[in-house]
């Protein structure tokens, strides 16, 4: 599978990745109570348009490292780049698809992803607009004047993928946005994900402890440890043809192949974080 | 429970209704062993109240007295409403404050408020202002609990995902707190409605010149018991129109919300 590569002369030509972690360390506490270290000092890359899943064991600090790099809490140490600028406060270029739910259930699902343009100074009626646009694109064209507890959990994470996009970030963070859903569920909500970042290709970072998920949508799974001191102990590329439908790639022996050299190494962290849960 | 047909829960709820006037009936007016079960002077009658609720209505001595009462419940209301969101807001979002003031407010707030009324009554005349002072007490601390409540328990998650739809400060009260809050306050609008209505009749009852309390009042100073129902009777239906009243509000309002499950 070769990529081709559009290469803006107007800028450099090596571009800054979209997101740098360098020597990122997040700890908590402090203060008079015991320090949490989370995560040691980690250094990772997300070129522009790649798909990178990171995995790892529950409590592993993933999610802790995707706040980090939306600006929703500081690090330690070390630097957050953003585009080659380092971030202060919260990161503006990108959306974030949260786990738990994240709607304002006072807002119906049209004024849910209106709203995200609203604040950005937009008048009402583009933004009305757009958002009845957005919600079409993630199939939920007739849903628009419910509330969110009204919509199931699957269509609840469509609307806040539509909030997400709506904005047009150039960086996705999201944070197991299909865990709390059902198996079927997950597939038809990674297929669509994947139909929408193939037309732009937007730089995302995928937290996920499901590695058939990450494997099925990524260009590049990152494994991380146990927690606490978690650090990135492996790196892969994943080489399988696009576009791709997630339920039937789980079928093609190169997803098995890769699948089996990453669990090996998975398999003894998360052995490792049950341990530790007793 | 299986579920009963309107009608025939509407004839089993007047059934009720008739068999408890009927009691009470046959108590004041018919003696059963040369006494009274329930005597006239204590009990009055059913018929005599009823008499007396038609005579306030013709005459319309009473609509004096309603808007009164009602005039007094809705500035508590909305007194008491606008303080405890203001002071709701401001304790919610500045710790220091909440935690100087938390044990002055707990005890203000276990404080029976009736103990307040002939204070009030010093400071304030015998006008409404006194029984509107008493209101606002009582729904003060309900409106601030929920209000601080509900700017607290904003959803973590809902914060951060606005943060990360660009809100800066301004916009996180508009579009987060502000909601937020109102929703717990509406939540106990019953409630609030409720005491606000306490405060006054309360306050009218110890000592004023107008209002459903002072006509209850009155009528019990002349032991005129046929008077003390009639005005029960005005005040409970006026209760039950009031809380009509506020469902009607707060089903447009939490529209948002799911249903309970019992309605």
């Amino acid at each position: 599978m070769v990529t081709l590569r559009v290469i803006d002369t107007k800028r450099d030509l090596v571009r800054a990745p979209a997101v740098a972690l360098d020597g990122v360390a997040i700890s908590y506490g402090g203060d008079g109570t015991p320090v949490y270290e989370a995560v040691a000092p980690v250094r990772l890359e997300v070129g522009e348009n790649e798909f990178l899943a990171i995995v790892g064991p529950t409590g592993c600090g993933k999610s802790t490292l995707l706040n980090a790099a939306a600006g929703l809490i500081r690090p330690a140490a070390g630097t957050v780049s953003v585009f080659g600028q380092p971030l202060a406060g919260i990161n503006g270029k990108a959306g974030y698809l949260f786990q738990q739910d994240a709607l304002m259930p006072w807002k119906t699902a049209r004024d849910n992803v209106a709203v995200a343009l609203e604040v950005a100074g937009r008048p009402r009626a583009e933004a009305l607009e757009k958002a009845n646009a957005l919600l079409a694109r993630v199939g939920l064209a007739s849903f628009g004047d419910r509330y969110p507890h009204q919509l199931s959990g699957g269509q609840r994470k469509r609307v806040g993928l539509a909030q997400v996009l709506i904005r047009n970030p150039k960086i996705l963070l999201m944070d197991e946005p299909f865990g709390p859903l059902d198996a079927q569920t997950r597939h038809i909500m990674g297929t669509l994900l994947l139909d929408l970042w193939a037309q732009d290709r937007k730089a995302v970072m995928f937290v996920t402890h499901d590695l058939e998920e990450a494997i099925a949508l990524a260009d590049r799974v990152v494994i991380m440890s146990a927690g606490p001191r978690a650090r990135i102990i492996g790196d892969h590329r994943i080489d399988l043809p696009r576009p791709r439908d997630v339920a039937e790639i789980r079928m093609e022996p190169r997803f098995h192949a890769l699948h089996r050299v990453i669990w090996n190494e998975l398999r003894e962290e998360v052995m490792k974080a049950y341990g530790a849960l007793g | 429970m299986t579920r009963i047909p309107r009608t025939r829960l509407l004839a089993l709820q007047a059934l009720v209704a008739v068999a408890a006037l009927l009691v009470w009936h046959v108590g004041a007016t018919v003696p059963i062993g040369g006494t009274y079960l329930l005597p006239k002077f204590f009990f009055s009658t059913p018929l005599d109240v009823i008499a007396r609720v038609w005579k306030m209505f013709a005459t319309g001595m009473i609509w004096k007295h309603l808007g009164i009462t009602l005039t007094e419940t809705i500035l508590a209301f909305v007194i008491g409403s606008v303080a405890g969101i203001v002071f709701g807001f401001w304790f919610a979002r500045k710790p220091l404050v909440a935690a100087v003031c938390d044990p002055y407010l707990k005890m203000a707030n276990a404080l029976p408020r009736v103990v307040l009324a002939p204070i009030f009554m010093l400071w304030l005349g015998l006008g409404i202002w006194s029984k509107v002072a008493l209101g606002v007490t009582l729904v003060f601390f309900i409106v601030f609990f929920n209000v601080y409540q509900g700017v607290r328990e904003v959803s973590p998650t809902v914060l951060a995902n606005a943060r990360m739809l660009g809100m800066n400060d301004r916009q996180l009260f508009r579009y987060v707190y502000w909601p937020s809050a109102l929703s717990w306050m509406f939540s106990s609008l019953h409630t609030s409605v409720g005491f606000a209505l306490v405060g006054a009749v309360v306050g009218e009852y110890l000592g004023s010149a107008a209002g459903l309390g002072y006509l209850i009042h009155q009528a019990e100073g002349v032991f005129d018991v046929t008077g003390v129902f009639a005005g029960m009777a005005v005040l409970a239906a006026f209760v039950l129109v009031i809380d009509w009243l506020v469902t009607i509000v707060e089903r447009r309002l939490l529209v948002w919300r799911p249903q309970p499950a019992i309605v």
